[in-house]
């Protein structure tokens, strides 16, 4: 018998038993009609051909697995960056239910979201009916300070209009006039999840800036921060308010998510935790600049807080030494303030830890995926460590990024080799990895299975990552996150190393 | 089910008017309906006394899905050698990429598809113009990707409904160009009021496109039986099959976690449909019924006094030989069983259980809870029916709690109010939960464990129920300089 109460035996290792394995065998055999082992055989080798990838790459509309959420998905990401604030779907429940899940299945934490819940009575008479309950029940039983609105496809598909409609809700006093309700149309037919969060963040802007009253900017000396749908945002925001508060700076942080989803057990569930104040989001439009930290994530925000007169700059999801160095130097200029010394030698150590490993990363062929910023900024960061970015995948970038990323490439020998790959998905990187092979991957949760399918070497960076706990409580960002990200490239290749041969089987490295 | 103790049903029906009277009129009123105790009348008849598969009230934060999420989640998601299609915008099948843990045997993208989001990604011209001819061209790329797949389901999401596509006509012309079964659902996520509509429309999508069609040369023998509605979530249908086939009997269709298009076609030649998840797949059991004559039966492999109740009265469909070998396996298993219990009874007797799941385990799991020494004082359904609710109340105590398609809101205040010692629910509940510091397990995913079905499950469910009740870490959660 393969169980036993001494040795409780799970799927992990239950199913290696040979008592299950005949039961596979037998199954297989008897009863599921599958093709012969030797077809299979030969069309996985076919799959791995110069030939299949082309076929592969000649798809036009099969998208198979695309490493890309929707739109809604970033708006509720960033309406959990906000004090107080309940991310409200308007449309489909199943919606919200699927973005709570996906946030909490990454940050190992609570995600709440409500829906109004629209059927197909909604779809043919709208969704207003829908809208005015859910709003007062929402306030009702969550006192939110504020309900941050966005929308499913179904409610973009009918033109249901959330302006008039969360009017008309204030105006039947279903919930107070005063009550803040940002909003953003977020078709999931457009874009993807960056899409989202930056027509959520320019939702938010214009409702106190224009909406709530029409405010006039009166530039002080603040100047505001957009980190961007980062999925290592609770250590990242953290590690960017220190910086600034080393350096003495005045800032608000807009979109701050770093408590929200990375709430302390201590007894008492705290639905909401943290976030940007709605105060400090009103006075946002006094900053004199806007800074964000994920061009690519923020293009409607920036161009938006661009007419209320700011100075706005993007840089992409800063990494690595020259990255961080970008950032430090764009904050100092944008505020006045000086680099401290403390962060120089922060520098220093980074700079001290690569030139110790140098030997180790020259020349290693890395293929990476993930969402266009994090993708860039990462690339910069391997061409700083003397590695070679090979295939470079945004299934979400835009045609501004591939030429961005190009141009990165073209600034160092090693982005000879590099190819910039947009709107390309996971099944096209299967061919790549196979006909151009490479010495690491790295990317998002679903890049397990190219690690097993092509036995690239990989590390987790980016989002999702489901199958590996608690890495977003440990910073990318900064010199401190460029030495996580460092010692986990390094980590790998100490073990493939290891793993490879007997002989080399070295105790120093 | 021998099990002994009380639950303080006043207390519960104290909890219940807290409930309603946090929200609005409007809804407070509607949600009452939800909230109830089970109750015995003079007959000994007992209830549930909710009312149940209603529109959820709009702004509460329902923890239900939808349709789409039934049929592709759940009953088409898991049949391995075909190649589902997510039509629509990237998102649904990206949420719903390789999160039910329906384990198979197979080659990834080469003779298996489980684990692979495949979508026709909806852009706006696709709404304008609509996602046919987008959607033909697709399966024809599918088709040189994908030359091993035996056919296709097409799982439509929100728009495709709304824009008035002819998903079947599409799906019967690449029907014909490819040779391959080509099903098209219309499992729109706002069809319905849950996922359970989109289990049904799945359910008639197999009968309507699969079953009769493609007759299959089968010589029916006297214990031909199908496995129904077990999703394999962690393996699950493996332990229930190897029991069945211990049996004596040859389980020739497995549905629809590990299985094969073969086996779903195969189906009508069984001599029985044994079905596990009742909610999911009741319907289908219905039509083999009234077009075949085939009997069904449900059964419960949730801990050894439900397996071994389900195995004598399966058997009881059949010659004395398989009842002879029913009371072998079992005579078998007690050991095995009874071993667990002596573990792990001792470190979980008297904890009180909380549970909110979908359509089934709310009820199916609580024995299994009962055979550890645990109580369940707490149940609900996210998307459970009139007829599920009745087969619920025998399996819970007078004065239990009951909450059907509860809200984030009320589970809070439930959980903080009965203070229960394991909460069994999603990944949604899961975090919120523990931050009370009330021990938690997944019980749809199985929090990433399993199996939980058969004799070889139990061990696991033992081991997962104590882990997560006896952890060290809820002695730390409040800081030693604060506890009073």
């Amino acid at each position: 018998m393969p169980q036993s109460a001494d040795t409780v035996k799970d799927h992990i290792s239950l199913f290696q038993e040979p008592e299950y394995k005949e039961l596979f065998a037998h199954k297989k055999e008897q009863y599921e009609c599958r093709h012969p082992d030797e077809e299979v055989a030969k069309q996985l080798e076919y799959t791995k051909s110069w030939e299949y990838r082309e076929k592969n790459f000649a798809r036009q509309h099969a998208v198979i697995n695309p490493p890309r959420a929707c739109q809604p998905l970033g708006a509720v990401f960033a309406a959990a960056g906000f004090e107080g604030s309940m991310p409200y779907v308007h449309g489909s429940q199943g919606c919200a239910a699927y973005f709570r899940s996906h946030l909490s299945r990454h940050f190992k934490d609570a995600s709440v979201c409500v829906s109004d819940s629209m059927t197909e009575d909604a779809a043919v008479f709208g969704g207003l009916a829908n809208l005015v309950d859910g709003l007062q029940n929402c306030n009702t039983l969550y006192k939110p300070k504020m309900i941050t609105i966005s929308t499913t496809c179904m409610a973009e598909v009918i033109g249901d209009d959330l302006s008039s409609f969360i009017n008309t809700a204030k105006e039947k006093e279903a919930i107070p006039a005063d009550l803040p309700t940002p909003f953003a149309h977020t078709p999931s037919f457009v874009g993807s999840h960056i899409t989202g969060y930056d027509n959520m963040i320019k939702g938010i802007f214009s409702y106190f800036w224009d909406r709530e009253a029409q405010l006039t900017p009166t530039p002080g000396g603040k100047i505001n921060i957009i980190p961007g749908f980062d999925g290592y945002a609770p250590a990242n925001n953290r590690e960017i308010k220190r910086y600034l508060d080393l350096m003495g700076v005045d800032y608000t942080l807009v979109c701050d998510v770093s408590d929200t989803f990375d709430s302390p057990t201590d007894g008492t569930y705290k639905m909401y935790y943290g976030g940007t104040t709605i105060e400090d989001t009103r006075a946002a439009i006094n900053a004199k600049a806007t800074l964000s930290l994920q061009e690519f994530s923020t293009e409607k925000t920036l161009d938006y807080v661009a007419t209320k007169g700011q100075t706005v700059a993007a840089l992409n999801s800063p990494m690595g030494v020259s990255g961080t160095d970008a950032f430090l130097m764009k904050v100092a200029e944008l505020s006045g303030k000086a680099i401290p010394e403390a962060l120089e030698i922060e520098r220093g150590r980074l700079v001290d830890a690569i030139a110790d490993s140098n030997a180790w990363l020259h020349g290693k062929r890395v293929a990476l995926f993930g969402d266009p910023d994090v993708v860039y900024g990462l690339t910069a960061f391997l061409l700083e460590l003397g590695m070679e970015p090979i295939h470079i995948l945004a299934s979400n970038g835009s045609a501004e990024w591939e030429q961005k990323t190009k141009d990165l490439l073209a600034t160092s020998r090693f982005g000879d080799g590099g190819t910039a790959w947009r709107g390309k998905d996971l099944w096209h990187m299967r061919s790549l990895l196979f006909t151009e092979p490479v010495d690491l991957l790295i990317g998002s949760s679903y890049g397990k299975y190219l690690e097993k399918d092509t036995g690239t070497p990989f590390i987790r960076l980016g989002f999702p990552v489901f199958d590996r706990h608690h890495h977003h409580r440990f910073p990318t960002f900064g010199y401190q996150g460029a030495l996580r990200v460092l010692v986990e490239i390094l980590d790998r290749i100490f073990e493939v190393a290891d793993a490879s041969s007997d002989i080399s089987y070295d105790l120093t490295r | 089910m021998s099990l002994d103790y009380t639950v303080d049903g006043a207390f519960n029906e104290g909890l219940i008017k807290e409930a309603v009277e946090a929200h609005p009129e409007k809804a407070g009123k509607k949600r009452a309906r939800h909230l109830g105790t089970v109750k015995t009348d003079a007959e000994g008849t007992s209830t549930c006394g909710v009312k149940s598969n209603i529109k959820s009230v709009p702004g509460v934060m329902t923890q239900r899905g939808c349709a789409y999420a039934g049929a592709k989640g759940v009953v088409w998601g898991p049949i391995k050698d075909m190649v589902h299609i997510s039509h629509g915008p990237v998102g649904c099948g990206h949420y719903s990429w390789s999160q039910r843990r329906n384990y198979f045997n197979g080659t990834v993208g080469i003779d298996s598809f489980v684990t692979m989001q495949i979508t026709s990604d909806f852009q706006e011209r696709d709404i304008v113009f609509g996602g046919d001819k987008n959607l033909e061209k697709m399966i024809d790329e599918l088709e040189t990707m994908f030359p091993l797949t035996k056919g296709y389901s097409i799982l439509s999401e929100c728009p495709i409904g709304l824009i008035g596509d002819d998903i079947e006509a599409v799906s019967k012309k690449k029907a014909k160009d490819t040779e391959k079964l080509v099903v098209p659902c219309r499992c729109e996520g706002f069809r319905g009021i849950s996922q359970s509509l989109g289990h049904h429309i799945a359910n008639d999508g197999i009968r309507d496109w699969i079953l009769g069609k493609n007759e299959q040369e089968w010589e029916t023998g006297p214990y031909d039986v199908n496995l129904i509605a077990d999703y394999n979530i962690g393996g699950d249908a493996w332990p229930s099959r190897k029991l069945l086939e211990e049996m004596g009997l040859r389980v020739i269709g497995q549905w629809t976690g590990d299985s094969t298009l073969a086996e779903i076609e195969r189906a009508p030649k069984a001599k029985i449909n044994l079905i596990h998840c009742y909610r999911s797949m009741n319907y289908i059991c219905r039509h083999m019924e009234e077009t075949w004559g085939i009997p069904w039966l449900e059964y419960n492999f949730f801990g050894p006094t439900q397996i071994a109740k389900s195995l004598r009265k399966i058997a009881a469909k059949f010659d004395e030989t398989i009842q002879a070998n029913a009371e072998k396996v079992i005579a078998k298993y007690q050991p095995l069983a009874d071993a667990v219990i002596a573990k792990y009874q001792p470190r979980l007797d008297g904890k009180r259980v909380m549970l909110f799941v979908g359509g089934l385990r709310p009820r199916h799991t609580a024995t299994a809870y009962e055979d550890l020494g645990m109580q369940v004082i707490g149940s609900g359904y996210e998307f459970a029916h009139n007829d599920d609710y009745q087969r619920t109340a025998e399996y819970l105590k007078d004065g239990t709690l009951i909450y059907d398609d509860a809200s984030e809101y009320e589970l809070e205040l439930f959980i903080e109010k009965l203070k229960p010692d394991l909460v069994g629910s999603g990944i949604k509940e899961k975090y919120g939960t523990q931050k009370m510091g009330v021990p938690f397990r997944q019980m749809h995913s199985w929090d990433y464990s399993g199996p939980y079905h058969g004799y070889d499950g139990f061990a696991v469910f033992a081991r997962d129920m104590d882990l997560a009740v006896n952890a060290p870490v809820w002695s730390k959660i409040k800081a030693p300089w604060k506890a009073a």
